[in-house]
């Protein structure tokens, strides 16, 4: 049976933006920040109040992983908002909403009211999309 | 309360918890954060403690403490770590540090001096193989 999630995936365009983003902007800590050779990084971070998960900031390079046409489809799509990465919850929206906004984060739509609390949506650095909530 | 109302409300709360986020190294006290949100003193509180569930000071601890541990994994000392995050002496330091994370700085800057060196020697102890297969990180690279 499974239990728990220990690390999940969010792809982002460049790892040093992307940590200035989740770490100073979102509060983000850093779990793992490991250089892995080749100008290659394992960077991983956890929301403030939940340390056992491992958000791992996956840089979408040419290598291995990814082919060039890969590479350059993935980074439009990043680029135009395609992908909802998560959804994030917090004590009172309209603080972070201020807060997060006075930090220069993005948002696509402020908070508002919907059938299971208050949501408001925000962009990364690289183009993902988040949902920001306060359950009621 | 009218949505503009709140809204300024917030905005100058959360104003005040910036100024104490970005200004933890300086010597703070209550009048001058308070000012910062045009408030009195104690309708500042209040409201401070309703939005974030700790008293502004409190919340100075634990940004100060958070602070420090990020200073004290880069290597730093107890002592140097205390001044940098403007506590009285270090021996307050330590004692709310080790209220707030459970072990003493100096036993946590040696967790984490192991860990930094350990990450350095054989970073594939961090991670998953499945992703280090998929990255074509071999561990003959180290």
């Amino acid at each position: 049976m499974i239990s728990k999630i220990t690390h999940t995936c969010i792809y982002v365009l460049n790892q040093d933006s992307a940590y200035d983003f989740y770490v100073n902007k979102l509060g983000f800590k850093v779990h793992t920040d490991a250089p892995m050779g080749e100008g290659a990084r394992w960077l991983t971070v956890t929301p403030p109040e939940q340390p056992e998960l491992e958000i791992t900031l996956f840089l979408v390079a040419e290598g291995a992983m990814f082919d060039k046409e890969t590479v350059k489809t993935m980074t439009a799509l990043i680029k135009k908002g395609t992908f909802g990465a998560a959804v994030f919850t917090c004590k009172d929206l309209l603080a972070t909403y201020e807060e997060l906004k006075s930090k220069g984060v993005v948002f696509k739509k402020p908070p508002a009211k919907e059938f299971y609390g208050y949501e408001a949506l925000f962009v990364d650095d690289s183009g993902n999309w988040f949902s920001l909530t306060q359950p009621v | 309360m009218k949505q503009y109302e709140k809204r300024y409300l917030y905005q100058r709360i959360v104003k005040a918890k910036l100024f104490i986020d970005n200004n933890y190294f300086n010597p703070l006290n209550l009048d001058n954060i308070s000012g910062e949100a045009y408030f009195s003193k104690y309708h500042f509180i209040r409201l401070f403690k309703l939005l974030y569930g700790k008293t502004p000071n409190n919340y100075l601890i634990k940004v100060r403490i958070d602070h420090a541990k990020t200073i004290l994994a880069k290597g730093h000392s107890v002592l140097e770590t205390s001044m940098l995050v403007e506590f009285d002496s270090p021996t307050s330091f330590t004692g709310t540090f080790k209220k707030h994370v459970g072990m003493a700085p100096s036993e946590y800057r040696s967790e984490q001096e192991i860990k930094r060196t350990a990450i350095k020697a054989n970073p594939f102890l961090f991670v998953p193989n499945c992703f280090a297969e998929t990255h074509g990180w071999t561990k003959q690279q180290f």
